[in-house]
């Protein structure tokens, strides 16, 4: 056993707990897959809503981005890969950077960046269906 | 990187040996497919920046908008736009194989080069459909 004293009463699973490089344990893994699959249809039709708006006056893309379905499925996208990409990036980090000063400010930019820019398409997206 | 060297096992924080890294392999598709996913995962991190852009402007008025309309009809907006279309679609079908794989399928030689060309035709075709559909929904290239 790894790091097993003589005398140590703890449970294996007691000594593994809250380890892996984020300190947490194979959560992240499954939201990842749970947030992929998700993705795909929401993916698809972001990529419709997009093609619909495509060349359309500002008054158009206003009142269909903030009609009911198209907002629900562009928040639900913002969500998603918001969520999707936080983890991504996390994974990205754990792998290259070692140093546990870097480590760290780089996990909590990643957290910013991705409040920011979500909050951000969120806000809009509410603000075109809700007007004012 | 890879410290093969056999460490006297004695103390509990001796160096214990790590697998050979990527410059020990010949470079191979999927290999090369799998590096590709996490570059386009990574590019499409800062690429929602664009759509950030495009849904505030949206929700700020007709000139912002015209801003991102002018920005998205120059040669480098649509270079952007269109690399940005590739990536989300490599992504999307790169992540599908990654779920088959996920289920212990398609695991074979033969059937992971299989996915692994698909994945790469898949994209580059529906990328160049996307846009085509796009064109025509706009009523011709402007």
């Amino acid at each position: 056993m790894i790091g097993q004293q003589p005398n140590d009463m703890r449970t294996a699973a007691r000594r593994v707990r809250g380890l892996g490089a984020a300190r947490s344990g194979t959560r992240d893994f499954w939201h990842q897959r749970v947030t992929s699959v998700a993705g795909i249809p929401l993916t698809i039709a972001l990529i419709v809503i997009v093609i619909a708006l495509l060349g359309r006056s500002h008054a158009a893309v206003v009142q269909i981005l903030g009609s009911p379905v198209v907002a629900i499925i562009m928040l639900l996208f913002i969500l998603n890969s918001a969520y999707h990409m936080w983890i991504g990036m996390q994974e990205i980090i754990l792998d290259y950077l070692h140093d546990d000063k870097f480590k760290f400010l780089s996990l909590m930019a990643n957290t910013f960046f991705v409040i920011a820019v979500g909050l951000a398409c969120a806000f809009a997206i509410l603000k075109l269906s809700f007007g004012v | 990187m890879a410290e093969l060297k056999a460490e006297p096992a004695a103390g509990p924080r001796r160096t214990r040996p790590l697998s050979p890294h990527l410059q020990i392999y010949r470079p191979m598709l999927t290999m090369t497919m799998s590096i590709v996913h996490r570059i386009t995962g990574a590019a499409l991190y800062f690429g929602i920046l664009l759509l950030a852009w495009w849904l505030v402007s949206a929700a700020s008025g007709p000139n912002a908008y015209a801003n991102v309309e002018w920005f998205m009809g120059t040669l480098i907006g649509r270079a952007v736009l269109f690399g940005y279309t590739f990536a989300l679609l490599h992504h999307m079908l790169g992540g599908i194989r990654h779920l088959i794989w996920d289920t212990l399928h398609g695991m074979e030689p033969a059937e992971r080069e299989l996915l692994t060309i698909a994945t790469l035709v898949g994209s580059i075709s529906l990328t160049l459909v996307v846009w085509l559909v796009g064109y025509l929904a706009m009523g011709g290239p402007r």
